[in-house]
């Protein structure tokens, strides 16, 4: 893999979480499915000109993995996914950070939900 | 123009929805209107403010300022239906008794109004910043199309909002003896509905890595993608992908929701109020 590349795949260490929300209740339900992860793969993607790049992203199967997502066009973006059961307000010139779930295989569909006709992904889980 | 009256269109259908329901669930009362009024204009103002400060917003708590945000005000929204639907059944009941009937008198007791107004606020504020997003980007993008665009916003804003009053007067052919127990259920699954989506934010955020596989994928039947899909999703929560923690939180709310509202109406309750009373 060339250092450019753009599907480049970082580790990096997420700070410490408060993952105590409202568990209590469903840690006595004894389902504590709590993603113990320390480290996270980060995925880089740009928006520009209304498209991903890169549109087509790999992740590995049942690692929880995150992506940050420039903007590089004026205009907010809306970071969409019923797939991936996200969406997130990108604002021009930003940088926005979507977390993914541990996925199973398969491809999971995004898109640009203000520019839907050229802003499309896909997060394929392998 | 197509594409931007299709998404002004989702948008506002999503809030008209909403408020659609907490007419119908303030039919008869006295100055309903401008309180339903305040709260959307409210939500304007405040959809105005969240899309001039989305880039402040979002890098708020390491990045996931917006997903709290949002799951903040969904929740404040399913407090307040909550309340609103308590109050009902506490009141509603107390006063059929004495009148033996469940007449429009009812409907005319200082009801939680700012509770519901609260509720229009937050559902035009969620879907309405979005669009003002949208809308600004293509003024700002300029250009020969942007002229067509901002029609087809308009169009999308007119057909939202008619929709919405189509439901809404087709709730109104209820009877009024009926209307109660509908708008009460209507509520009851709606604020499930927020309360899951508002679970499903603070997941997005990195909160609450708990119950986080899909229970059931149901997109073969109806997807969320769809028309029907999206206002099922807006006004009974569905989604075809539900997780763990979002069914538990659905039927939690419904749970809690139904249980207060039996509560009110107990003779324990009753008498616990009599007695404070005298």
């Amino acid at each position: 893999m060339p250092p450019n590349d753009p599907t480049r795949v970082t580790l990096i260490r997420t700070p410490l979480r408060m993952r105590l929300f409202l568990p209590a209740l469903l840690l006595a339900l004894g389902q504590s499915a709590v993603a113990m992860a320390d480290e996270v793969m980060n995925i880089d993607l740009t928006i520009k000109d209304h498209r991903f790049s890169p549109a087509e992203i790999h992740v590995p199967v049942g690692k929880p993995t995150q992506l940050t997502i420039k903007n590089e066009d004026a205009t907010a973006e809306e970071f969409d996914s019923t797939a991936l059961k996200t969406e997130k307000v990108i604002a021009g010139g930003r940088s926005a950070t979507v977390r993914l779930r541990p996925l199973g295989p398969g491809r999971y569909p995004f898109m640009g939900e203000y520019h839907a006709d050229t802003a499309q992904g896909v997060v394929i889980s392998e | 123009m197509l594409a931007t009256l299709l998404i002004v269109f989702r948008e506002v259908i999503e809030a008209g929805l909403i408020i659609g329901i907490v007419l119908a669930a303030t039919r008869g009362v006295p100055r309903r209107s401008l309180w339903v009024a305040y709260g959307v204009i409210a939500g304007v103002a405040g959809a105005c403010l969240v899309a001039a400060f989305a880039g402040q917003l979002s890098s708020l708590f390491e990045g996931s300022g917006q997903e709290l945000f949002n799951a903040s005000i969904l929740l404040l929204a399913v407090a307040m239906l909550t309340w609103h639907n308590v109050w009902m059944a506490s009141h509603g009941r107390a006063m059929a008794q004495e009148m033996r009937q469940v007449g429009a008198d009812v409907m005319a007791g200082k009801r939680p109004l700012g509770a519901l107004s609260i509720v229009c606020g937050v559902a035009v504020l969620r879907e309405g910043s979005e669009v003002v997003l949208f809308l600004y980007g293509i003024a700002a993008s300029g250009g020969t199309s942007a002229a067509g665009m901002i029609a087809g916003g308009a169009l999308g804003v007119l057909a939202g909002a008619g929709a919405s009053a189509l439901m809404y007067l087709g709730l109104l052919t209820i009877p009024t003896r009926h209307l109660f127990s509908v708008t009460s259920g209507l509520i009851t699954v709606l604020a499930a509905g927020l309360a899951a989506q508002a679970i499903a934010f603070i997941q997005q955020a990195g909160y609450l890595e708990v119950l986080t596989s899909t229970i059931w994928n149901s997109s073969w039947l109806l997807s969320d993608e769809s028309l029907t899909g999206r206002l099922l999703h807006t006004l009974i929560g569905y989604t075809a992908t539900p997780n763990g923690a979002q069914l538990l939180v659905y039927l939690l709310t419904i749970a809690v929701i139904v249980a207060l509202m039996r509560y009110v109406r107990s003779p324990h309750a009753r008498a616990h109020k009599t007695a404070a009373a005298n």
